[in-house]
């Protein structure tokens, strides 16, 4: 069953713990979303590139080193600035919940920490795309 | 009555709490076991005594009757400053071995100031730009009376000349300095992903680092051979053990191609391990781990040297099952996962916070971890006799089977022509990418229950522990301090040291010694990776999910 919907899954900076983000793309995948995975360390630049160029609906950055408040206002800013701004931006990785609010605070879809279910990431996306 | 009359008959006629009983890596168990699936269990020849081969019972004749084992946090944040006082911090609370933690630019061979490097400066571990950064990391903690274990891999000659540096300049010879680097590169491609150049420059450093300590810093443990990171990533314990072994056979393979003889660099290798939930299957894996890499050592590679054939290990519990939800709960599955290790005879332990799901640890959590490892130590009771779980249907039965099982992978490594080919096509990444999908949708599905995660939620779960917060100035101030040592530094001495260092590297002579002049010249690591990176370039991995 197919949803349509296309989605990047993506790596900035310099971590490389992907474990989270390749099931993650793997999950969505199995739930009929069409998905692209970046590989790993990808400048904001690249990333955002990609998400206009392969027209996806949302982006679903994985941070596990910190590097979060830079990185995911980074994204989303060269996304509003390349024409991208309706591109919804989720993601996930080892973000205290403070950090995760202010995320959101400043547009990002939602934060999913260790322990998500891929059930929850899919009915999130069903519901928001 | 036998085992099979005892199933038909008084088994299987009962009901069961549940259709299939697995170990956490999905091996189905028998509901006991019995001398019957120990038959083949030769005493002298499969488990020995402790000391002597193949050390399936410890390396050591004591154990920790003679000695604990070395209680090691990891840690590192921040600049050089925050983590210096961090490593005082710990020593004064009776650790006894450093470990450090060093940030994704370091990792990854990149100074502060490089545009990869914004965002990520002093986050998941300290700073280093250069010897003036180490110098201070050390300072005031004497390096000839302390090991020190490094977390760093792709940069691991640089970061390692540093330390040499910092040790010389506090008047300790090389000779004198004990320590680890990581240096395990292979485990990079297969799963931790933090790689710079290249598996084939890559393995020519890691040969010039083996042959200079060899001859020069004969205390260093020149390669620390990890399935730490393999298990994180997602793969069942089989997967850790024989992809790391199998690395580890690859570097002895590499030494022994670069004409050193086995017996000169073998007994300087160590390994470095996962303890996960699975109590038994941990233990067992320790225990094959050990069997494994003797026989090995002395059939394969005609090793003489017992120290070559002991496997020496440092254990660290599992990040990967920890839980954001309910954190405090965290400290029980460390617990038992350290008792793991300890009862698998492992000579270090670095246990895990109860807040690393969420941030870099507090100094109460940090606290906390290193309390365990001392009640375990001092207060259970499982320290006094040597390798205690010896002879138990079970434990014997499992590290049987997961010996025969890490064959059965060798011989798969080596239809592929072997580790490095297997890297290159893939092979690992996909067994641990379906391992850790498989081990996602069984908790999905229920069936493997994680406390707070799947069962046994509750609605608030606000969390009520504290966190870490790096200062935001700490980048900054990283950059500024950066700045004014590429301004104040010799700098025609710098460049002469980077371009005898490139000379270096187009040839074929040893690499250290250009690389500790470069770090005596103040050049930075990035400079130094830099000027690496263009003879050798970068590697790139095909993306799969």
């Amino acid at each position: 069953m197919k949803t349509g919907k296309r989605i990047l899954i993506a790596k900035p900076g310099l971590d490389g713990h992907d474990r989270g983000a390749k099931v993650v793309a793997r999950g969505l995948a199995d739930a009929g979303f069409e998905v692209i995975y970046t590989g790993l360390h990808q400048m904001p630049e690249q990333i955002a590139e990609a998400a206009i160029q392969e027209d996806v609906d949302a982006v679903g950055l994985s941070i596990l080193s910190g590097a979060h408040m830079t990185l995911f206002p980074r994204v989303m800013q060269l996304l509003r600035e390349m024409g991208g701004e309706n591109i919804m931006v989720f993601g996930g990785g080892i973000i205290p919940e403070e950090d995760a609010e202010e995320l959101k605070r400043q547009g990002v879809a939602e934060i999913f920490t260790p322990g998500t279910h891929l059930s929850e990431i899919v009915c999130f996306l069903e519901k928001k795309l | 009555m036998d085992k099979k009359d005892w199933l038909e008959k008084e088994y299987l006629p009962s009901s069961l709490r549940k259709a299939k009983f697995t170990t956490i890596s999905g091996e189905e168990l028998d509901p006991l076991y019995t001398p019957e699936d120990i038959a083949g269990l030769d005493y002298q020849r499969d488990l020995g005594y402790p000391g002597c081969y193949p050390f399936t019972r410890g390396i050591h004749p004591t154990m920790y009757r003679g000695r604990l084992w070395t209680m090691r946090q990891f840690s590192g944040f921040g600049t050089a400053e925050d983590t210096n006082r961090r490593y005082k911090f710990l020593l004064e609370r009776g650790q006894t071995g450093l470990s450090v933690a060093f940030d994704m630019p370091t990792i990854m061979g990149r100074d502060s100031d490089d545009p990869m490097s914004v965002g990520e400066v002093g986050r998941c571990g300290v700073a280093i730009d250069s010897l003036s950064d180490m110098e201070v990391l050390f300072s005031g903690i004497p390096l000839r009376d302390i090991t020190t274990s490094m977390t760093i891999n792709g940069p691991a000659a640089v970061l390692l000349a540093f330390y040499l540096c910092v040790g010389e300049k506090q008047g300790a010879s090389f000779r004198e300095l004990g320590g680890t680097i990581q240096n395990d590169i292979l485990k990079e491609y297969i799963a931790q992903k933090s790689w710079i150049f290249p598996p084939r420059p890559s393995m020519r450093i890691i040969t010039d680092i083996l042959e200079f300590c060899t001859r020069e810093v004969p205390r260093w443990n020149t390669i620390s051979i990890s399935g730490y990171h393999i298990r994180e990533a997602g793969s069942t314990a089989v997967q850790e053990l024989a992809f790391t072994l199998a690395d580890g056979f690859a570097y002895v393979e590499a030494g022994i191609a670069a004409g050193l003889s086995v017996d000169d660099f073998a007994p300087r290798l160590s390994f470095f391990f996962n303890a996960h939930m699975d109590f038994f299957e941990e233990v067992a894996k320790f225990r094959a781990a050990r069997r494994i890499w003797a026989r090995h050592m002395r059939e394969r590679y005609g090793a003489k040297d017992p120290r070559s054939c002991m496997l020496r290990f440092h254990t660290q519990t599992a990040g990967c099952s920890l839980t954001a939800q309910q954190p405090e709960n965290n400290i029980v599955r460390t617990a038992l996962e350290a008792l793991s290790a300890v009862l698998g005879g492992t000579q270090s332990l670095h246990t895990n916070s109860m807040d690393e799901t969420l941030a870099l640890p507090t100094e109460k959590a940090v606290e906390i971890a290193l309390r365990t490892q001392q009640v375990i130590a001092h207060e259970s009771g499982v320290t006094e006799v040597l390798d205690p779980l010896a002879g138990s249907y079970l434990v014997e039965a499992l590290t049987d089977r997961m010996e025969q099982e890490a064959e059965e992978y060798f011989r798969r490594i080596e239809e592929q022509g072997g580790v490095l080919s297997a890297i290159e096509n893939g092979f690992f990444q996909r067994e641990i990418a379906d391992a850790a999908y498989r081990y996602q949708l069984e908790i999905e599905r229920g069936e493997r229950v994680v406390v707070g995660v799947n069962r046994y939620q509750h609605e608030d779960e606000t969390l009520g522990i504290e966190i870490l917060r790096i200062d935001p100035a700490v980048e900054k101030r990283q950059r500024e301090r950066l700045a004014e040592l590429r301004a104040s530094r010799d700098a025609s001495r710098a460049e002469r040291a980077l371009a005898e260092l490139r000379e270096a590297a187009r040839g074929d002579a040893n690499l250290m010694p250009p690389i500790i002049a470069c770090a005596r010249a103040y050049c930075t690591e990035g400079e130094i990776i830099g000027a690496l990176r263009e003879v050798f370039g970068e590697y790139r991995e095909t993306v799969l999910f």
